[in-house]
């Protein structure tokens, strides 16, 4: 029973590690450039379609995941010049190149699904180390998201960093700074939708499948993730914060994993995931309904 | 230094809330002008800044800045040579990052932004003595965020940041209209002290006329979209509010109607 436990918390912790990229890619655009970008939805299955089917076709694993992070960022540049250039509203952007995505996908692969059975994954090399499959997809994750977290950490400490930082946070004066701010938008975009895309890659290749499918909610879980690492593992600096989203992704899966263990079916995850989310962003109003009620009951006595 | 030829600029054209925000204003500041600029309601005395600064792209005429034409410059890339602060103290300055960092930003206006690191450590130095001078204790603070500082504290580092590199054209648009009076006054009194020190030439909004007398050298009214008023030198520095409201009354032909105007 034991043994079953601990083996569905490392699965769900190797899962959490691909989910944290998204998680982080998502952060970049939620957070940092304060846009709610939708294109994620179909840049991760976009890294996933990419990767296996250049595998498939027997490209290198690691080549394929480049190539992803390549398409993500295309992705991301079309949702960024529909918004800066053509004025398009930053949440229809993302809805049209999600759409969009969803032809380009199943032209990419085909077909709706690729299965990547026996094929060379990323993983495949810590597998002839002697890991078993999670071990592998753990620690080939871990190298991952701290190469992500680290880089992230020096890009956005840089002076284009700073820029799109600022843009995010205030684009007046941003722009009266000096700084583009249209060009820094679309590059957080680029930059986010590259990470969701390598996401997207080494998910499929650690489940052993594309499906055209798996892109569908992924929003949902990213901003899930991203709310539960910033409530649970603060956000004291930058560097932190990282590390507090990639926490907040594993959490999240931890979470889905013990709820499916109680006996919640499958098929009402996403709605689990909804309601997560909409009691999180609604925390700070539902507590503003709840203190003058506390101060009414302190009056009464 | 700044030149404007025959300005003009409407808002919503063609609709039925268009409105001609500016009618053919040429105004021409020297080096080291310090012009306050005064009007009634929807004179257009911001529209005329943030055409300066290229927030709004003009209709007509021409804008140059030490002799060149950045009429059709957009507003990122005339950053280089104009400083602003806002009205609205939280309009300045990024909230959520530091404010080191956003002195960081405000040293690069104008520079291309490249892959070096965000902030030397050079900097760092010079940053503090620069907030010393402000004399708020922000040097011992330089990492905390700006969002954590009170609105007087926001705009006085406004203030600095636009004038860490020197700005060929400040603008302040009502910058002290939303502090408390001490407040207000101190800041103004900032402003005063770095365009003497800089000698800047600077172009300063103001619903106060008391301010727009004992400041600058220059005194511009503006009124539905045209400058009325140009009064320099020797006259400004014996000018009054009576006078100033006889003659807006004189060239306008109206009463001056301000809701915030202060005339005392």
């Amino acid at each position: 029973m034991l043994q079953i436990l601990m083996q569905i918390l490392l699965s769900a912790i190797s899962l959490g590690l691909l989910w944290a990229i998204m998680t982080i890619g998502v952060y970049i655009t939620y957070r940092i450039l304060d846009i709610a970008d939708l294109s994620v939805e179909g840049s991760i299955t976009m890294g996933a379609a990419i990767a296996a089917t250049s595998i498939y076709h027997g490209m290198n694993p690691f080549a394929a995941c480049a190539l992803a992070v390549l398409g993500g960022m295309a992705a991301g540049l079309v949702t960024g010049l529909l918004h800066t250039k053509l004025k398009i509203p930053a949440l229809l952007s993302g809805i049209l190149t999600m759409i969009a995505l969803y032809s380009v996908n199943l032209r990419i692969m085909g077909k709706a699904n690729i299965s990547l059975l026996r094929m060379e994954t990323v993983y495949s090399k810590f597998e002839t180390m002697g890991l078993d499959k999670t071990g592998a997809v753990i620690l080939f994750g871990l190298l991952c998201v701290l190469g992500v977290i680290g880089t992230l950490y020096w890009f956005f400490g840089t002076e284009i960093g700073c820029g799109i930082r600022a843009t995010g946070n205030n684009s007046q004066m941003a722009r009266a700074q000096g700084i583009n701010t249209n060009n820094m938008i679309i590059l957080g975009l680029v930059v986010s939708n590259g990470l969701v895309a390598l996401s997207g890659a080494l998910i499929a290749q650690s489940q052993g499948f594309a499906d055209i499918q798996m892109g569908i909610g992924s929003i949902v879980i990213g901003l899930a993730s991203v709310i539960i690492g910033e409530v649970l593992f603060g956000k004291k600096n930058f560097f932190s914060r990282l590390i507090a989203l990639a926490l907040g992704a594993l959490t999240y899966r931890i979470i889905i994993a013990a709820v499916l263990q109680m006996g919640m079916p499958a098929n009402d995850l996403r709605m689990f995931t909804a309601i997560t989310v909409a009691f999180a962003l609604s925390l700070p109003v539902l507590k503003t309904y709840l203190v003058p009620f506390k101060k009414s009951m302190k009056g009464g006595m | 230094m700044l030149i404007l030829k025959d300005v003009c600029k409407k808002f919503n054209p063609g609709t039925i809330n268009e409105k001609q925000a500016l009618t053919g204003v040429n105004l021409t500041l020297e080096e080291g002008d310090f012009v306050t600029l005064i009007g009634g309601n929807g004179a257009g005395k911001s529209t005329l800044l943030n055409c300066v600064a290229g927030v709004h792209t003009i209709d007509q005429g021409s804008i140059i800045i030490d002799g060149s034409d950045v009429t059709k410059l957009s507003e990122h890339r005339r950053a280089g040579s104009i400083g602003r602060v806002f009205q609205d103290p939280m309009m300045g300055t990024a909230a959520n990052m530091g404010i080191e960092e956003n002195l960081a930003l405000a040293f690069r206006r104008g520079q291309n932004r490249n892959l070096k690191w965000g902030i030397s450590h050079k900097e760092r130095e010079q940053y503090k003595e620069s907030l010393k001078q402000l004399d708020l204790g922000l040097e011992n603070r330089l990492s905390a965020k700006v969002g954590l500082l009170s609105g007087g504290q926001r705009q006085a580092l406004t203030l600095l940041m636009a004038t860490l590199v020197r700005p060929k054209i400040l603008l302040l648009d009502e910058h002290t209209a939303a502090l408390d009076p001490k407040t207000a006054e101190k800041v103004l009194q900032l402003s005063d002290r770095y365009i003497r020190e800089g000698n800047l030439t600077t172009l300063m909004v103001t619903h106060n006329m008391l301010n727009a007398i004992q400041y600058g050298n220059r005194l511009i009214m503006m009124h539905e979209g045209r400058i009325i008023l140009d009064i320099k030198g020797e006259e400004k520095q014996q000018l009054t509010v009576e006078d100033l409201l006889k003659r807006f009354g004189q060239a306008s032909g109206e009463v001056f109607a301000n809701d915030r105007a202060l005339l005392s």
